[in-house]
């Protein structure tokens, strides 16, 4: 990977997040609600785990002593010292490997990539090792490991560092594929993917690090871990479903919020979970609305939105359709750089509203 | 202009600079006496604009104990094995090379879809898995089933993981030769080469935390080391001061590619120093020095935490594979030479004869007697059932996920309903 543009990559998102990264790591608004950004949230699982147990290290470039390109890990070498918060010479392949021969060897690594962009220098690792290792072995070597980072677009930074993985890694049996929005999904999604016996992919999103969400005293505890495989209803309603995952939740919820104005009651689920995929869910909540718009950033072709009509399409839902379903999805395109193109390349609230109405047949 | 400027102050600072160290050090004119202190380079400067050119280093030697003859060169390195030790290491190299052959032939009748042989590198197997301790972790390639025997891994095992049947200790789920032993600590091998280098540098990361005393070794070609993972598995071995060997087997040839269009340079061992790693170069096909070299290797990792680097020189005498002819990219003239000349087993079998450990008759009977043990295994495992394949949902997580229960739950179905299409009596039951 190339050195100079990972420093010029950091120092653009340490100027994005300088308020957060000086910022205080839990700022109490009301006595029962306490609000906390993602990246804390993310910072505080990895925090309770490395305390829970002893076999979880953290692994990467930078994690350590630098506090991780994006200062998730903030502090996190300071406290459990360079036996379980562990920087790494250059190199994705290098310490996936590691990492995978450390699972194999009974540790539980977090393996940071500074974006999932550069996972793909240490994809055979991923996918060859970690993901089919138990299945070849018939259980004999198990990979409890966890890959983690930034995925998807974020601000002024170009094709190689904006294409989402999610299509790619929920593609291959034996990963599960989590994909947190909130602060409590991060937290709790990333407990889970640590503690869960199986290889598990975060995809997290660098401009949700930045962002603040309440904490309910529930996802404050040490406790406090979200089943993997299980969706949720960000916000109830009976017109349409709008499913999303990572940041497209946002562009749902504005959408939704835009929709109520005209008497459009959607519901909005967040994925949370890529693979194992809440099909349940997902058929539950157009058996309620009968229309369906998906938003992800990605690109449409084989993404996250066909699969969810895929399996529509083999589920009884089908049936219950009563328009055809709509994708919102970036470009099908490599993210520029420039703004106005970057900007015309990825899906925004407005997208989602044109599809809700072109869906409920509404002007 | 401005540059100009600079260059010429330079020069002259520079000058007297030099002026001034000469008197101070009138016999040496190329040595300062104040040193390099980069954060990447400490040490001497020179004022010789001299480049290193590699051809013009001593290669580094080829350790051995035995000549080809299997004569002991220094009888001070002759390790002091009983005569029970010493028969036992034949029978593994004798029991290695009748399997290679009749598996061999198996394949060639259909019987099994694919095989590699060992021959030719049996020292190198044989003479590494006596030194290790049987707690080490192993991570091998693909031409080190001479390892896995050395642990216990029995004929019978090995045939069902070629037959893949449902004694197999892979439940049929990977292919032939990819063995793996929870048993005898011996990691599932991985097809796409080289990836297990870094991954055993990772489990002599975990084993440095325990402090259990044991080490990790991996085994890899040369052509595997030309792959980016073994440079950053050793760079990272290094940098980690893990307890790790790393086993080059050098055998000539990475498929059809000759190690003169594989590298330049001195070989693996020479990356070693490179990346700051203690290493040894070794006749692969004399089980004595590779026993010693890994011993000592051992000693090297565990005691001081830190990786070792032997690249034993051998020379593939098989095929690479059953996939493979090799007499398209190599004479057969060249073959015979190697396996008349520099036999690994030849050699140790001259030594122990000498001995008086191993005669012909002992010899025929050993034969024989494998010869039994595999035709009865090669039966046994054709005659055991198929893994049931229900198994084939399994293991793909700790736990079936809801999706994988529907997908097995609609081929029970479809099995239910067109049974009578399957030959389900070769199967284990449903």
């Amino acid at each position: 990977m190339n050195i100079a543009a990972k420093k010029l990559f950091k120092s653009v998102n340490v100027l994005v997040f300088k308020s957060s990264k000086n910022g205080l790591h839990v700022t109490k608004v009301a006595p029962s609600t306490v609000q906390m950004t993602v990246r804390d949230a993310l910072n505080s699982a990895i925090d309770e785990e490395l305390a829970r147990d002893q076999k979880v290290i953290l692994i990467g470039e930078e994690v350590a002593k630098y506090d991780g390109a994006y200062k998730v890990s903030k502090g996190l070498f300071a406290k459990y010292g360079e036996t379980r918060v562990i920087d790494t010479p250059i190199s994705e392949m290098g310490f996936t490997g590691i990492a995978v021969g450390a699972a194999m060897a009974g540790l539980k690594p977090v393996c940071e990539f500074m974006t999932f962009n550069f996972s793909m220098q240490a994809i055979d690792q991923v996918v060859n090792s970690a993901a089919k290792t138990y299945y070849m072995s018939a259980g004999q070597v198990s990979v409890p490991i966890v890959f983690r980072g930034p995925n998807g677009s974020a601000l002024g930074v170009a094709a190689q560092h904006s294409q989402c993985f999610a299509a790619w890694y929920s593609h291959v049996p034996g990963l599960k594929v989590v994909s947190p929005y909130s602060s409590e999904d991060a937290k709790g999604l990333l407990k889970a993917a640590i503690r869960d016996p199986n290889p598990v992919v975060c995809l997290e999103n660098e401009i949700m690090y930045g962002v603040s969400f309440p904490m309910s005293q529930e996802a404050l505890s040490s406790d406090y871990v979200i089943p993997i495989g299980k969706a949720k209803i960000e916000r109830p309603g009976k017109h349409i479903t709008l499913i999303g995952h990572s940041r497209a939740v946002q562009f749902c919820l504005e959408a939704a919020a835009e929709m109520e104005k005209m008497g459009v009651e959607c519901e909005v689920l967040n994925l949370r979970t890529l693979r194992p995929l809440d099909e349940e869910a997902i058929i539950n909540s157009i058996k309620k609305t009968n229309h369906l718009v998906t938003v992800e950033q990605g690109w449409p072709q084989y993404g996250v939105g066909a699969e969810i009509i895929a399996k529509i399409m083999e589920s009884e839902a089908f049936n219950y359709l009563d328009a055809p379903i709509y994708r919102v999805s970036g470009a099908d395109v490599p993210l520029a750089y420039a703004k106005s193109l970057e900007s015309n390349s990825l899906p925004t609230a407005q997208n989602v509203i044109k599809s809700i109405k072109k869906s409920l047949n509404i002007n | 202009m401005a540059s100009l400027k600079l260059i010429q102050l330079w020069n002259k600072k520079s000058t007297s600079f030099y002026r001034s160290l000469f008197r101070r050090n009138l016999t040496s004119a190329t040595s300062i006496s104040d040193k390099a202190s980069f954060p990447g380079y400490k040490g001497e400067f020179s004022t010789e604009l001299q480049f290193i050119y590699p051809e013009n280093n001593s290669q580094i030697q080829c350790y051995r104990v035995m000549n080809r003859k299997g004569n002991i060169i220094d009888p001070s390195h002759e390790p002091q094995f009983d005569h029970k030790t010493l028969l036992n290491m034949y029978t593994y190299m004798n029991l290695l090379a009748k399997f290679d052959i009749i598996m061999y032939e198996a394949q060639r009748q259909g019987r099994i879809s694919f095989y590699m042989q060992n021959h030719g590198e049996t020292a190198a197997q044989i003479g590494s898995a006596a030194a290790l301790d049987s707690q080490d972790l192993i991570y091998a390639q693909y031409r080190e089933s001479g390892v896995l025997m050395y642990r216990g891994f029995t004929i019978q095992q090995f045939c069902d993981q070629i037959y893949g049947n449902s004694n197999s200790s892979c439940k049929g789920k990977q292919m032939p030769v990819h063995y793996g032993s929870k048993e005898f600590n011996f990691v599932t091998i991985s097809s796409p080469l080289a990836t297990q280098i870094p991954q055993a540098v990772g489990s002599a990361y975990a084993y440095k935390r325990k402090q259990n005393g044991l080490c990790v070794i991996t085994y890899f070609g040369e052509g595997a080391a030309s792959e980016g993972d073994a440079h950053a598995a050793m760079n990272f071995a290094s940098v980690f001061d893990v307890p790790l060997i790393f086993f080059c087997r050098n055998n000539g040839y990475a498929i059809s590619t000759p190690v003169k269009e594989q590298y330049r340079g001195d070989g693996i061992a020479a990356r070693g120093p490179a990346y700051g790693i203690v290493t040894i170069r070794v006749d692969g096909n004399d089980l004595f020095a590779v026993y010693n070299a890994t011993r000592a290797a051992r000693q090297i990792a565990i005691k001081e935490s830190r990786p070792v680097l032997i690249e034993a020189m051998t020379y593939r005498l098989g095929h690479h594979s059953t996939s493979d002819d090799s007499t398209a990219y190599r004479s057969v003239d060249e073959i015979n030479l190697w396996e008349k000349g520099d036999n690994p087993m030849n050699r140790f079998r001259n030594y122990l004869f000498r001995k008086g450990i191993l005669n012909e008759k002992i010899e025929e009977e050993l034969t024989e007697e494998h010869r039994k043990m595999i035709m009865e295994s090669i039966t046994k495992s054709e005659r055991t059932k198929n893994m049931k394949p229900t198994e084939m949902f399994l293991d793909v997580f700790d736990r079936p996920s809801q999706s994988l229960l529907k997908q097995q739950n609609e081929f029970l179905d479809h099995l239910k309903q067109n049974k009578e299409h399957y030959p389900l009596d070769t199967y284990e039951k449903l």
